[in-house]
């Protein structure tokens, strides 16, 4: 039944809410919506405007541009984030690969969200910074 | 009286008579899908049979409004009638009110629900409480109090209005929003609501006159309707806040309940967070306002997945089970599919106002996918094409009252011409294969402005245009319509 608690553990063995104390992992915790996907439902979709920011707490989905999967996302992995960042559509799906359990944050809350927690928007720039960093070495 | 159907076998059997219940009966029997409606309660009105507790809507219903009442189009400034086929079936709660306010009161909303079902002849097994549930190879079997239902759907309309608390310790003795007292019992008292939503709230405006001091505490901060495009706290409940910022004797604080603890004729609760440290408050009543669970019995068992602590069920786009095929929800409970959740916002399917429509929508559904009963496609002129989606996002009730959530859906055959496929869930359209056709929905932006959605699928691709505002919600003015023409290029064939 505890399923609140559930997800602030699971979002506490997550690396991008690492440095957040226990009341403050509650709280932000609270701020989240849980949703659920099955296998083969889109998430984010290619060209459509109002996308939101999801961090996965269970299950796998594929990056897919023009039907082509580009990559596998699964715990701990969060998608959506550039498309409200930049307010552009999103450049590729998102689909479930199996039954997907996700922590949802709508578009318009995110930026109060990452300013009020520096240290989680401060968790993402790294994971960013890494995927920038993996792209340029794919390029080179 | 004769009560109406016995145990035995049907096609579907649909559990509750709330308003979800009223409505998805009502348009299957006019589809002429045989169907049993087995109720616990004594007669028709679901949760409205009880609450809101302190007894009057957050929903309008407008007597008076820019359109005529008893037509399609007034459907959406009358949240809290039923959808009906004829003149005589809609508009029953607006019809019946007295003027007071337009958020008619509890008692108006039960009339007008009993009228819809006695004039539509909605026949319900009332007294009859579904027990447990069987799989079989054919379908389900549902244990009730009189006996045993063999279907094959069975749809479940059973509400959410049974009292959640989550797992806090000491929670568990502290009175839940439905146990609350009539307000002045509270004269003079510290008041300490834990919930943040309508529910607390509501509470919180009724005992402003008797209340001492209140304290209204959850972690998250309140998401307030006027600016969260409708979603959230009712403009209705905002008094307190009023108060709190006015620092009239309301407190409304972000914290975690850690635990709550009788202390004699005193409660005192602990709770934290990130803006006050640690904090004890010593109060004289507690009143949980932490929301309902849907009554799932034994579904979950069965094998029908569940999220949100266990309180909804995981569905499709069309209201089915995800984990377990045949068992359809109707009601408030389909707000568990969220639909595409544009710019955040899940449609308002919680509300009356929002399911009455997914009601007919699953009704058309279920009447097409299972028993091959279709309603005949109107063939539309191609030149009307443009002028009939502006017409339909500019006044359509089902795509105000369920915004990105469901749209009107036209066929184009470039050789058989333009035929209208009715309402369907926006998101089953651009996630489903099909032969080209555009959707058009209501949506409203990052900003909260209100704008047209156009969806077209061409070639197995569908892509997304958002059309215009305007100030004055008129979408069928000539901006729009060149707009639209330009985005639809090329679908329609000939002239």
């Amino acid at each position: 039944m505890a399923e609140r608690d559930d997800i602030v553990n699971s979002m506490a063995s997550l690396a991008m809410f690492a440095d957040l104390s226990r009341p403050q992992l509650e709280a932000a915790s609270h701020t989240f919506e849980e949703e659920w996907f099955t296998d083969g439902q889109r998430i984010l979709r290619q060209g459509f405007s109002g996308s939101n920011f999801y961090v996965i707490l269970d299950g796998e989905a594929a990056v897919r541009i023009n039907g082509e999967t580009r990559a596998v996302l699964t715990r701990g992995d969060f998608f959506g984030e550039v498309s409200v960042l930049l307010g552009e559509p999103p450049t590729a799906d998102v689909v479930a690969l199996r039954p997907l359990r996700c922590i949802v944050l709508s578009g318009p809350d995110t930026e109060s969200f990452l300013v009020s927690y520096p240290r989680v928007m401060y968790r993402m720039l790294q994971a960013q910074a890494r995927r920038l960093r993996n792209a340029n070495l794919w390029r080179g | 009286m004769e009560r109406p159907f016995p145990p035995g076998h049907y096609p579907v059997v649909v559990v509750g008579s709330g308003p979800g219940g009223l409505q998805l009966s009502y348009v299957l029997r006019r589809l002429g899908v045989e169907h049993a409606v087995l109720s616990e309660d004594s007669g028709p009105g679901g949760m409205f049979l009880r609450y809101p507790l302190f007894q009057r809507l957050n929903t309008w219903s407008k007597p008076h409004a820019p359109a005529e009442r008893g037509t399609r189009p007034y459907d959406w400034y009358d949240w809290n009638s039923l959808v009906g086929d004829v003149a005589e079936h809609r508009s029953t709660v607006s019809e019946l009110m007295d003027g007071v306010s337009y958020f008619p009161a509890r008692i108006e909303m039960c009339r007008g629900l009993s009228t819809f079902a006695a004039r539509a002849n909605i026949q319900v097994r009332y007294g009859c409480r579904w027990e447990g549930t069987r799989r079989e190879d054919s379908g389900f079997t549902l244990r009730t109090s009189d006996g045993e239902y063999q279907c094959r759907l069975a749809v479940f309309a059973v509400g959410m209005a049974q009292p959640w608390r989550p797992p806090i310790p000491g929670l568990e003795d502290a009175p839940h929003y439905v146990e609350t007292k009539p307000a002045r019992e509270y004269a003079g008292k510290r008041v300490f609501i834990i919930g943040k939503r309508n529910s607390g709230f509501e509470i919180a405006d009724a005992l402003l006159p008797w209340a001492r001091r209140i304290f209204l505490a959850s972690p998250r901060p309140p998401v307030i309707s006027i600016l969260h495009s409708g979603g959230g706290v009712k403009a209705k409940y905002l008094v307190p806040l009023e108060d709190h910022v006015m620092g009239g004797g309301v407190a409304i604080l972000d914290a975690s309940i850690e635990r709550v603890r009788r202390e004699g004729a005193l409660w005192r609760v602990f709770t934290s967070g990130p803006m006050l440290g640690p904090m004890q408050f010593e109060v004289d009543e507690v009143i949980v306002a932490t929301g309902f669970t849907s009554p799932l019995g034994d579904l979950p068992t069965l094998g029908v997945a569940t999220f949100n602590h266990g309180r909804l069920p995981r569905l499709t786009h069309y209201w089915e089970s995800a984990t377990m095929p045949g068992i359809y929800f109707a009601g408030t409970i389909t707000q568990a599919a969220p639909g595409l959740r544009k710019h955040g916002s899940a449609g308002n399917s919680v509300a009356v106002g929002g399911f009455r429509h997914n009601a007919r929508v699953l009704a058309h559904y279920l009447a097409h996918e299972h028993f091959g009963i279709d309603t005949p496609a109107v063939t539309l002129r191609r030149e009307d094409l443009v002028p009939y989606l502006l017409s339909e996002v500019t006044r359509a009730p089902e795509l105000w009252n369920q915004q990105a959530y469901l749209a009107r859906v036209v066929r184009v055959d470039r050789s058989q011409g333009v035929f209208d496929d009715g309402i369907q869930p926006l998101a089953a359209f651009v996630d489903t294969a099909g032969p080209d056709a555009v959707a058009v929905s209501v949506e409203v932006d990052a900003k909260g402005e209100i704008h047209p959605g156009v969806y077209v699928r061409r070639d197995g691709q569908t892509s997304e245009h958002v059309l215009a505002g305007d100030p004055l919600l008129n979408f069928e003015r000539d901006r729009h319509r060149a707009e639209l023409e330009n985005v639809l290029k090329g679908l329609v064939g000939g002239g």
